[in-house]
């Protein structure tokens, strides 16, 4: 994770729902911090432990799993 | 029959069914029969596929969202090899016979090239001329040129010739000049074109009731009266308002919204005397969500009947009321008078007491009817199909998929007014009866896979070609793209990077793959848009160059980065690149994947013997496959036997009786009676089965399941039913006047109780039927004695549809109806040899005495106790009221959430005979999917078990939700973890909880997602 002096918030998503609510927002056009990313998930089900860890310990601000 | 004229016959039939309209029937039909080995023409006289149903926000009962559920029913069609989707295309006529049909098409000029357009969306951003949009119901203005939503297929532009200035005064040819792709053709011209099918699918779909025909409500007068279907648009994320509940006159979030029922919908002065069958769900749901938009918006609903007759709809309709989250007031509405000074509205409706009140809103939404699309009837007047009196292409009872043309079908809003599950199943139900006539020609014009050769990279290092996509402006008006390819190309691995202007486009993907060749690439990452659109294009290009297509990522910094960071250029380039830094560090990683496939049992296994299984068991055998019919009692026909009549002049038992012995004749059907399924292990296209009946139990081999073990009247305990002879069942009526009409023509007062054992507090769920059967009955029993009394306590009518034109003829005919409420149920008492019934008239407010010489309970229609046994053995779950519970209530209502599994008739849910028929036939047409195979491919996306970490600790077992982990002895005899890879959805729980990393899930492996997250 790159660190910037917004807030850095990584998202573990699930490409049948929260990603394609990230795509809905980009087709709509709402605006909003650029300090998210996306990691595509086929089920958010595959979400461990290490991986929110991992996350946090490499600068991560936030996290969201959605799915 | 010999080979040789079986080939003969072979080559008569053409092997394709043309659809005729693309909303969810038409979209459902074209994919079950795609699905089921049979070339597709969908055709679509508007320029996208979709429907209404792409219009809407959400579905009720679940409340979920539209496009969302949509979305990969369309992608499907998209990307399916055997389906033609021939939009903006108009039906001119049709010759020939069934099998071998010749529709003649006429393909309208877009003015655009399909091949050259990549919907970049900057022709409509330049264009200069702002038209009303019949997408959003008029509510914004789109341009002359044009995609109705951005999700649209094909994602094709089109300019609207009535409103491009070009068109109309020759001048401008604005779209021309920005076009990058030069994709304008404005000579274009309309091409005629004729097609030969076997069969033809009508699912032209409905018309909105135009609302201004009721004058009274002041649509198109007064700007805050909506009509439903534009209130939909306001309410959705994706429309005009982004969601935002707002005023038409000022742009105000409203504080009180009143719904008026039943607008252009049972109204025999316009003529439309049917009921439009999903207004009342749909004010419901609209109502629900506009209160979780704002608690402070009020909701009112004025209605007549609440129609909340399909599965999960009542349950519905109670959260509703509870609470007062959404007020119902039972009221016709004469009129709506606008106050000038601030734009509300005053409704005047009467009270329970009689009395009159005024009501003042800030907005009026009208739930308008649903209406014969004109398009349909002149397709209907062209290719000889009739009408019925309605104006809707008029089916066959009990055969409502069919026309009065042999092989021409109809489905979905075509045939009636009708929700979307409804549709669906209809949609497969015509596919079903469509495919069952070129059963012969099955697989004779579907298209092969080609099978492209594969370079081994497993010796190779990683070389990563990344493709940055300008996508017109979209991208590069905010992210520097150039910048971007250059951050690439420094990253480790890369051998090449690029940026391009649309990286979608054909001229470009050809260019990507001679660079995979001339750089050698083994890996690609495409920084564009969004995986959920663009990577089939993306893998398919890689297939063709040779690599494995799952050696391929997107970055997607297009809706997740310029769309959504357009005023901070260089923070979102910032964004690109890291973004393409984390598929590029995914896709060192990335492995090559293969699909597996393993042989399907061709034939199917039907549980239960009425109406719906032997519908189902017969379909099978028309299609061509085998199929073992198992019922539990020693007689076939189940409730449909004594079903003498129904409203429509159909009688379901002389029916059933010729199809008893149809399926009894058919040698593909084996018929196991007094026989119980004991257990059902395998997987979809391979499963195993024990039958035990009084001789043993023996085992089969089938490649799906169809449950269809239907259901029962319920027995009451109240209302003197089983303690006094005069009280008896709707059914036991229905008996009484076939088998004894002298008996019954002696009836002078018959009095009707309905929601016996339906819409109570522990079977909070309507049972469909009764109505239209209590309908029924009291008609007959007037054709029998015109002057018997019938008196009808009910507390909604729910005859929907096209039903209401019985209940129409019944009121006309002198039956009375008294409306209850739940918390005043009628009383029975005896009263000397005959029966006394008091009910308090909600409507007159005032008690009412009916003696009886008769008292009929409109008795409710319960799940069959032994479904119980039957969930456990096959391991399928069953609904809080114990009917089984199908995958999706809107989208998939005929197949179970495990694959092979399929579910039908009564054993659903309440649903009348017809309808368990075209449920069972629809059943079957999803199974075809199956057992039309002969080797089903499984996912490659599946999890893998690593031998050397497992330690059969069963975890993983405990953790996935679909059986596809079990600890087993494998070849070795050790225990371990074995995958069923055709259970595995991929999603990854047991590389959760499996405590050695042994599971783990192909393409979503820990070092390959740990990879991004570190990046």
């Amino acid at each position: 994770m790159a660190s910037d002096d917004q807030p850095q918030i990584l998202a573990f998503v699930c490409n049948w729902c929260a990603y394609a609510g990230a795509d809905l927002a980009g087709v709509s056009r709402i605006q909003y911090p650029t300090g998210v990313r996306l990691i595509r998930l086929m089920c958010t089900g595959r979400v461990n432990h290490g991986f929110l860890l991992k996350a946090f310990l490499k600068g991560a601000d936030g996290l969201l799993v959605s799915g | 029959m010999t080979q040789k004229t079986r080939l003969t016959a072979q080559a008569e039939k053409t092997g394709s069914v043309t659809v005729i309209g693309s909303g969810i029937a038409g979209i459902q039909a074209a994919l079950d029969v795609a699905s089921s080995g049979f070339r597709v023409h969908l055709v679509e006289e508007k320029a996208n596929v979709g429907g209404v149903m792409a219009q809407l926000d959400k579905t009720f009962p679940t409340n979920d969202c539209s496009s969302c559920m949509m979305g990969p029913k369309i992608a499907k069609l998209a990307t399916h090899p055997d389906i033609e989707i021939l939009a903006y295309t108009d039906v001119l006529g049709l010759n020939g016979e069934p099998g071998r049909f010749q529709v003649t098409l006429k393909k309208k000029a877009r003015a655009v090239d399909p091949q050259k357009c990549v919907a970049c969306n900057i022709c409509a951003e330049k264009c200069p001329q702002k038209v009303p949009d019949p997408f959003n119901m008029h509510l914004q203005p789109r341009k002359a040129i044009y995609i109705p939503y951005p999700q649209a297929v094909p994602l094709v532009y089109t300019i609207d010739k009535e409103h491009c200035i070009y068109f109309k005064k020759g001048k401008c040819r604005v779209c021309e000049k920005v076009c990058n792709n030069k994709a304008i053709l404005f000579d274009q011209e309309d091409e005629i074109i004729t097609l030969e099918t076997g069969a033809l699918i009508l699912a032209g779909g409905l018309e909105l009731f135009d609302a201004r025909r009721k004058q009274e409500y002041g649509y198109g007068r007064w700007p805050n009266v909506i009509t439903s279907l534009q209130y939909e648009r306001m309410l959705s994320a994706a429309g005009p308002f982004r969601g935002r509940i707002q005023r038409l006159s000022d742009g105000q979030r409203p504080g009180r919204i009143a719904w008026i029922q039943c607008v252009g919908s049972r109204d025999s002065h316009l003529g439309n005397d049917y009921c439009s069958s999903v207004c009342c769900m749909s004010a419901t749901k609209q109502a629900m969500i506009t209160r979780e938009h704002s608690l402070d918006i009020d909701t009112t609903i004025f209605f007549i009947d609440m129609r909340a007759h399909g599965k999960g709809f009542d349950r519905f309709y109670e959260r509703s009321a509870s609470d007062n989250t959404v007020r119902y007031v039972r009221s016709l509405i004469s009129r709506v008078v606008p106050n000038p000074e601030d734009d509300s509205l005053c409704i005047t409706y009467c009270e329970p007491d009689r009395s009159l009140r005024d009501e003042t809103y800030d907005m009026v939404v009208l739930s308008v009817g649903l209406c014969p699309n004109p398009s349909t009837v002149q397709l209907a007047k062209v290719i000889g199909v009739p009408l019925n009196e309605q104006g809707f292409i008029a089916s066959q009872p009990l055969d409502i998929v069919a026309t009065a043309k042999p092989g021409v079908y109809v489905c979905g809003g075509a045939q009636g007014p009708k929700d979307i599950p409804d549709s669906v199943q209809q949609g497969s139900s015509a596919a079903a009866q469509a495919t069952a006539v070129l059963a012969d020609s099955r697989g004779s014009l579907v298209a092969v896979p080609r099978s492209l050769p594969q370079r081994d990279v497993s010796a190779e290092a990683p070389s990563i070609g990344v493709f940055v996509c300008h996508c017109g402006v979209n991208i590069a008006g905010v992210v520097d793209v150039e910048a971007v390819a250059d951050f690439a190309r420094k990253l480790s691995n890369v051998t090449y990077a690029t940026h391009c202007m649309f990286a979608c486009s054909t001229d470009q993907l050809r260019e990507m793959q001679q660079a995979i060749s001339d750089h050698q690439l083994n890996r690609v990452v495409v920084a564009s848009c969004t995986p959920r659109t663009h990577e089939p294009i993306f893998r398919k290009t890689l297939q063709e160059a040779g690599l494995n297509p799952y050696l391929f990522e997107l970055a997607n910094i297009r809706e997740h980065d310029s769309w959504v960071h357009q005023a901070e250029p260089e923070a979102a380039t910032q964004k690109a690149k890291e973004l393409v830094r984390m598929s590029v560090s995914r896709a060192r990683l990335l492995e090559p994947l293969y699909e597996g496939s393993y042989e399907v049992v061709q034939s199917a296994l039907v549980i239960g013997g009425g109406l719906a299984g032997l519908s189902a068991a017969l379909s099978f055998a028309q299609q061509g496959f085998e199929a073992t019919l198992v019922e539990r009692t020693a007689e076939l026909g189940g409730n449909a036997r004594t079903l003498a009549y129904t409203e429509d002049g159909s009688s379901p038992a002389r029916y059933v009786q010729d199809l008893i012995e149809e399926v009894e004749n058919q040698p593909l059907i084996t018929v196991c009676k007094e026989a119980q399924v004991t257990s059902t292990v395998g997987s979809c296209g391979d499963f195993t089965s024990q039958i035990a009946d009084k001789n043993g139990s023996r085992s089969i081999s089938h490649g799906v399941v169809v449950v269809a073990t239907g259901g029962q009247e319920y027995k009451p305990t109240e209302y003197l039913y089983g303690r006094h002879p005069r009280v008896v069942t709707q059914k036991e009526f229905e008996d009484l006047l076939q088998a004894a009409p002298e008996k019954a023509k002696q009836l002078q007062h018959v009095t009707m109780i309905q929601c016996v054992g339906s819409r109570e507090p522990e079977f909070l769920y309507c049972s469909r039927v009764c109505c239209t059967a209590a309908v029924k009955n009291s008609l007959q029993l007037k054709t029998i004695n015109p002057d018997a009394q019938i008196s009808v306590l009910y507390r909604d009518i729910r005859t929907f549809g096209f039903k209401e034109t019985a209940y129409l003829q019944a009121r006309r005919q002198g039956v009375r109806f008294y409306r209850f409420e739940l918390d005043r149920k009628p009383e029975v008492t005896r009263h000397a040899d005959t029966l006394l019934v008091s009910v308090f008239d909600a409507q007159l407010q005032t008690t009412v005495q009916l003696p009886s010489d008769l008292v009929v309970l409109s008795a409710a229609i319960r799940p069959r106790p032994e479904s119980r046994e039957l969930a456990e053995t096959l391991r399928l779950p069953l609904d809080e009221d114990g009917f089984f519970m199908e995958a999706h209530p809107k989208l998939r209502p005929l197949d179970f959430a495990a694959p092979g599994f399929f579910l039908c008739g009564l054993a659903q849910g309440p649903k009348f005979a017809d309808e368990s028929i075209s449920q069972a036939r629809g059943a079957v047409s999803r199974a075809l999917a199956v057992l039309s195979r002969k080797k089903i491919a499984t996912d490659s996306m599946i999890n893998r078990v690593d031998a050397q970490l497992c330690r059969a600790c069963g975890e993983c077992e405990k953790a996935c939700c679909f059986e596809a982990i079990k600890v087993k002895q494998v070849d070795s005899g050790r225990q371990q973890a074995v995958v069923t890879a055709a259970q595995c959805t991929g999603c990854g729980v047991c590389n959760v909880a499996c405590p050695t990393g042994a599971a783990s899930l192909a393409h979503y492996k820990d070092e390959q997602i740990n990879r991004m997250i570190e990046d």
